[in-house]
């Protein structure tokens, strides 16, 4: 008689086989590399070092004060921007509401030549000529205080009839130039702090241009004509994306007639007066307002319109919050490699053997790769990002560098944003490792399709035409997270990298954010189809 | 001796020792001990050659780097153009040799597999156990590695230079508009091409001795790549730094090493061409150097 054996059962539960469990092995096969921790960590340390360190070793001198005290000399507008307020101003008080209109029968102005290029008389003489950006109209503004809120309707060198105010804001009027054959005639009447421009080209027919609501703009104002016209940048390498030039002043000069000022005092007189700090702006007999009879010719010199990185500002020096972010990089390449060793160990050694064994659900196992990769690079990406544009904007404050686009939100916006940039990168690297399964393959594909284009598009090797579009179609574009201040038509600057990105920050992300799906998809679609 | 066994019981075996001929080997080492050491480095010359002849992605690389020069070269000449047809500051030899620029990583990654594939498949014990001067494998891998790097980049700059003639001349940038041709009867391009394929095979030899140093392939082709574009990025970001700055464009590898492609504007230029080459080099034998010490020092 044989007794019925009862098969022997171990006390343990069997153990359980979920994401969690399977996240866990990735970490621990992570963590327990001292290599790799070590450096990761010394990649989030290149880029707050360099970030803190490298830029702006320098301090402002702005006469005879320097450092930190030359940011009093910062005019900002009513949004708070950094702005260049210099103009010629020949006005008169407005109490109550009124309106001015003139009629503008010329633009003229004087140039400096571009200096790279070969000259055939004294250097330093002024020829007649317009700058795209040269203005000539009438304002009305709260106040002759740098930085106080205004609209001005103007006629510009060479973007026709322009409604400008509180430095950001800019409209298009009639398009053309103006000449005694063809006049503008422009309005700007105030009802409170609402200020609507017209202009027209008959002096009878009226459109209106636009609307502007300005909060400071109440009491008695000032109303009146001016003229200015803005520093010229010369680049040293107009063909390609090099951001080294020169600045040279500029002067533009309207001729007004015509002039009516509803509202104002009886018997008011027109008083000139140069506004704002000069800089490297023209200052010299040619400024001023000429009258004769009815007709006025006003001469000025300046700027109204915000400060841009690398732009036509020469009062004192402005950073960006990509100036700390140079160190990202170079972090970015060690993160992508050791992204790329994370999975192309496994197959050198064999391990990738006993890994699918023991997680056969392949599509998983890449998503907790994926996981883990992203949550350390975007952790220590993004600490290393905090401290270097923290601890970088303090020591530019006291150096009295003037950093534009400073501001809690866009601060923590870039920050995190760099984080993300480098774990979405890091995902890419390992996506692309994944395929090639050859540590030498996947290491030099990562660097050239991730690493390379951003430096052949930053340093200005090929023309700016190719720089720009490699900078808008690769995964390079990730690095738009980085930009933080934005490009405004109505300033001409260097648009560049590093401050400036062809795509705005959140379209660059969501390119690289793109490529690496892509990827994440077909190195999942290959590790399925394939033996290991 | 031959040798000579017979079966069966009753009879005996002799088993004769096969012994080497004495006479050419002992002759070889006891008059000429130097002659022994020329025939060392023959031998690893030869075995070198033959572990890259018979790799299969050594003709795939080589070819790779010819290509990829040719193509970004070219791609460079087409998009450089000239608005206002005169006044550019365009050199068109550099323009058409740009390529090397990224023609040089995929010399790096040839270097990087030479000796890094030695370590990760642990073939390097078998070496050095059949070579035990290790300088002369060291020195074997430099040579072979050299010519092949020198045969790829004179295919790939005479390409590049002959693709970069016929499109820049399609976009204007001609004599009649006032700027350089690229003709190997100017001396100026023939420096400038030479001095590029030189360029590519120090650019091997800087690879070869940084990945003899860090010996993981992974990490080698990181490092390697690094050295190799980092500085230029971070001479661009030095702009607050002017001294510094000057160093980085002076004395790093690849800024120096590119300023044998300039033809025009040498008075502007950071350093002089052929200085720059030599900067490059001093950092080939400094890798090269290292990479010796430590193949004496360390185990493997």
């Amino acid at each position: 008689m044989t007794a019925t054996i009862t098969p022997y059962r171990p006390p343990q539960q069997d153990g359980r086989d979920g994401f969690a469990q399977l996240l866990h092995a990735e970490w621990t096969k992570f963590r327990t590399l001292r290599g790799w921790v070590i450096a990761i960590v010394v990649a989030a340390a290149a880029i707050a070092v360099v970030g803190v360190l490298l830029p702006h070793s320098s301090q402002s001198h702005c006469g005879s004060r320097s450092g930190a005290a030359c940011l009093a000399l910062v005019a900002t507008g009513p949004g708070g921007e950094a702005v260049n307020d210099s103009y010629y101003l020949a006005a008169q008080p407005l109490a109550v509401d009124g309106s001015i209109t003139v009629r503008l029968t010329s633009l003229t102005g004087l140039v400096t030549p571009d200096p790279n290029l070969p000259t055939t008389g004294p250097q330093d003489t002024m020829r007649p000529g317009l700058v795209p950006w040269a203005k000539a109209g009438i304002i009305i503004t709260a106040s002759t205080r740098p930085g106080a809120a205004y609209v001005a309707m103007m006629v510009t060198g060479s973007h026709g009839v322009r409604l400008q105010y509180d430095y950001t804001s800019d409209i298009a009027g009639l398009p053309g130039s103006v000449s005694a054959a063809s006049p503008r005639w422009l309005r700007l009447a105030r009802s409170g702090d609402v200020v609507t421009g017209y202009d027209s080209a008959d002096g009878r027919g009226w459109t209106e241009v636009g609307v502007a609501h300005l909060a400071g703009l109440t009491g008695t104002v000032r109303a009146g004509m001016f003229a200015t016209s803005p520093l010229v940048f010369f680049p040293n390498f107009p063909t390609y994306a090099e951001p080294g030039g020169s600045l040279s002043a500029s002067l533009a000069t309207g001729a007004f007639d015509d002039v009516h000022l509803s509202g104002g005092a009886p018997g008011g007189r027109w008083a000139g007066q140069n506004v704002g700090t000069i800089g490297a702006n023209y200052d010299g007999p040619r400024i001023g307002l000429r009258q004769a009879g009815g007709k006025f010719t006003v001469t000025g010199s300046g700027d109204i319109g915000p400060v841009v990185a690398a732009g036509t500002n020469s009062i004192f020096i402005t950073g960006t919050l990509a100036d700390h972010l140079f160190g990202v990089f170079i972090g970015l390449l060690i993160m992508i490699v050791i992204a790329a060793m994370f999975i192309t160990v496994e197959y050198r050694r064999g391990l990738i053997a006993a890994t699918l064994a023991a997680s056969p659900r392949r599509g998983r196992l890449l998503a907790a790769k994926a996981v883990v990769i992203g949550m350390a690079t975007f952790a220590l990406g993004s600490a290393a990002a905090a401290v270097a544009v923290i601890v970088g904007t303090r020591i530019a404050h006291n150096s009295g560098i003037y950093v534009l686009g400073s501001g809690w939100p866009i601060e923590v916006r870039v920050i995190l944003g760099t984080g993300a940039m480098l774990a979405v990168a890091s995902v890419l690297a390992l996506s692309i490792a994944a395929m090639l399964r050859r540590s030498v393959a996947a290491v030099a594909a990562v660097v050239v399709v991730i690493v390379l284009p951003y430096i052949i598009g930053v340093t200005g090797i090929l023309p700016a035409t190719a720089s720009e579009w490699i900078l808008r179609v690769t995964p390079a574009a990730g690095f738009a997270v980085e930009q933080s201040v934005p490009q405004y038509q109505q300033v001409v600057g260097h648009y560049g990298p590093p401050d400036y990105y062809p795509l705005a920050p959140w379209s660059g992300f969501a390119v690289l954010c793109l490529y690496a799906a892509v990827a994440l998809g077909l190195a999942a679609w290959l590790l399925r189809r394939r033996d290991a | 001796m031959s040798q000579t066994m017979t079966h069966g019981r009753n009879q005996t075996m002799t088993i004769a020792r096969h012994r080497l001929p004495r006479s050419a080997g002992t002759a070889r080492a006891r008059a000429d001990g130097a002659g022994r050491a020329w025939t060392g480095l023959a031998d690893a010359l030869w075995a070198e050659w033959t572990k890259l002849r018979t790799e299969p992605g050594t003709a795939w690389i080589l070819a790779a780097i010819c290509v990829l020069t040719v193509a970004v070269g070219a791609a460079t000449a087409a998009a450089t153009r000239c608005s206002g047809g005169t006044g550019c500051a365009i050199d068109p030899t550099k323009v058409s040799l740009t390529g090397i620029e990224a023609g040089q990583a995929v010399v790096a990654v040839l270097a990087v597999l030479v000796i890094s594939g030695e370590y990760s498949t642990g073939m390097i014990a078998v070496t050095f156990t059949a070579m035990p001067r290790r300088a002369a494998v060291l020195a074997a891998k430099a040579a072979t590695l050299t010519g092949l790097v020198l045969a790829a980049a004179v295919v790939a700059v005479a390409g590049s230079l002959a693709a970069g003639r016929l499109i820049l001349a399609g976009n204007g940038i001609t004599a009649a508009h006032g700027f350089a041709v690229v003709s190997l009867a100017h001396g100026s391009t023939v420096r400038a091409a030479a001095g590029s394929v030189l360029y590519l095979a120090l650019v091997g030899l800087l690879s070869l001795g940084i990945a003899t140093i860090v010996r993981d392939s992974a990490a080698a082709t990181g490092a390697v790549l690094g050295m190799l574009y980092v500085p230029p990025v971070i001479a661009l970001f030095l702009g607050s730094e002017p001294a510094w700055q000057r160093w980085v464009e002076r004395y790093t590898p690849t800024n120096a090493g590119l300023a044998i492609l300039n033809t025009t504007g040498l008075r502007d230029l950071v350093i002089s061409p052929w200085a720059g080459l030599g900067v490059l080099a001093a950092w080939a034998a400094a890798a090269l150097l290292a990479a010796g010490v430590l193949l004496h020092l360390r185990d493997a």
